[in-house]
């Protein structure tokens, strides 16, 4: 009876909650969100370092440059999703909160995203346009790298899950996560490079925009149940 | 019937039955690969197309069937393993990934060695099914590679049957993404409307070949799974009276 006076928790409070704490900490230390964006610029410099300057072979490479840069990034940002929670705590509270945790995950992988996928949203045009990208081209890098990165971020709070807590975890989250991210890769780097070429480019955002949405729906839980087996 | 399940996945039960029925599938096996490779070999007409290099299909086309297949038995053995808790299909999982992974690696092999000839180069990243091998191989390494991180062996199999059933549902994703990628490899030749594109001559050792191959995978994995549940089991009362009283049934 006192209970159900008591005002309790509802879905949306834990959700809300773990956004907006992982944003203020990612607030307080700006540093965290900036290293995977310079890290992809940097990655972007090294290819027409390596391959050399001609205009031809940048506008040809372009797409594909850009989208292992940011898968890269994506990744190397991935490996501390939970593992400061890990370390000071917090994850034990959430494995044994009464919120459900696909619910707490999710909030994890949307806080990671806004933090790490939009910020290289928003570079992503500038180190477009040194590779001498159309504007057709640039409109399609950001939508793809849009579902792209939600779709990289979901898939790796999984991998993040199952490695967190595990010693040398960096090298084996990315083996993990990079084979199940090709198809990302290839239907990103495809639909830009089609769209350089003033080619129709629709199907891959469909397909992009799908997969998003299915990880969307389904990784939250994966990633759940592998938080539970870390904690064991 | 579930008193039967019960004692089928009970691993004592699992290690004598496994060690009467490998005999039984490894026979037949070298048999029909026996003939198979003497069948390919000799008597199978030359293609008129691809010469006598088309003959590594023998070995090409089951080592690519039996790669799938086990990636197909190791992910749903492990999801088996998580949602029914049942060690021995842990096992099972664990057993089928580096026999997956060595065939992978053979569909890989000789899909090089064929390519040589036939596009004039060892590796056609334009070909998609060579392509979705290769990521398959990853697969399986990134699946050993997490098995073997964690100490812990029931965390180890709950984490990595995780992992088996994520990658079980890119598996169809990654092969589409690829397909849609480029093309360039022959369409398929044994499975199609209208019945085999193949001599009778030329089909018959092929499919002796692929069901020896999937015996002796077979025998393989229960050898494997055996010396796992003899491994996993070796603080137990049965492993002991095995070890301790040899019948000459271990």
């Amino acid at each position: 009876m006192i209970a159900s006076e008591r005002e309790l928790p509802g879905l949306m409070s834990g959700f809300v909650a773990t956004v907006k704490r992982d944003l203020l900490l990612a607030w307080k230390r700006p540093g965290d969100v900036l290293n995977p964006v310079v890290f992809f610029a940097v990655v972007s410099t090294l290819f027409p370092l390596a391959t050399g300057p001609s205009p031809e072979q940048l506008e040809f490479s372009g797409p594909g440059v850009l989208w292992v840069a940011a898968l890269l990034a994506t990744l190397l940002s991935l490996n501390g999703l939970f593992l400061a929670d890990y370390e000071d705590g917090s994850l034990d509270q959430f494995v044994v909160s009464p919120q459900p945790l696909p619910m707490l995950a999710l909030a994890k992988a949307l806080a990671h995203w806004l933090t790490s996928g939009v910020p290289l949203l928003l570079v992503s045009p500038l180190v477009a346009v040194s590779f001498r990208m159309p504007a057709e081209a640039i409109g399609a890098l950001i939508v793809t790298l849009l579902f792209g990165t939600i779709s990289l971020g979901l898939v790796g709070s999984i991998g993040a899950a199952l490695t967190v807590g595990l010693h040398r975890g960096t090298v084996l989250l990315s083996l993990l996560i990079l084979p199940l991210a090709m198809p990302i890769l290839i239907l990103g780097a495809r639909t830009v490079s089609l769209a350089a070429t003033n080619e129709t480019y629709s199907a891959g955002i469909y397909f992009l925009a799908a997969y998003a949405v299915a990880a969307l729906v389904l990784a939250p839980f994966a990633a759940a149940a592998a938080l539970r087996i870390s904690y064991e | 019937m579930w008193k039967y399940l019960h004692k089928m996945t009970s691993p004592p039960h699992f290690y004598r039955l496994a060690r009467v029925l490998i005999p039984w599938l490894v026979l037949p096996g070298a048999l029909l690969i026996a003939y198979g490779a003497y069948a390919g070999l000799f008597v199978a007409p030359s293609d008129y197309q691809q010469g006598d290099a088309f003959r590594i299909i023998y070995v090409h086309v089951p080592s690519a069937y039996l790669s799938m297949m086990a990636y197909m038995i190791m992910a749903g053995s492990a999801g088996i393993g998580l949602i029914w808790r049942i060690k021995l299909a842990h096992a099972v999982a664990a057993g089928a990934a580096p026999i997956g992974a060595s065939f992978t690696f053979l569909a890989l092999v000789t899909g090089a060695i064929w390519g040589r000839p036939m596009w004039g180069t060892w590796w056609e990243w334009g070909d998609p099914r060579l392509t979705s091998e290769l990521i398959l191989l990853f697969l399986y390494f990134g699946y050993m590679a997490l098995r073997s991180a964690i100490d812990d062996t029931s965390k180890a199999d709950k984490a990595s049957a995780v992992l088996a059933m994520v990658g079980a549902i890119n598996v169809p994703i990654i092969h589409f993404s690829v397909e849609w990628w480029s093309s360039l490899h022959q369409g398929p030749t044994l499975v199609r409307q209208g019945g085999p594109a193949i001599e009778n001559d030329m089909l018959y050792p092929l499919l002796a070949m692929i069901v020896g191959f999937t015996l002796v995978f077979a025998a393989l994995l229960l050898r494997r799974v055996r010396a796992e549940v003899l491994y996993r089991e070796r603080r137990t009362h049965w492993v002991r009276e095995l070890i301790l009283l040899p019948r000459g049934d271990g």
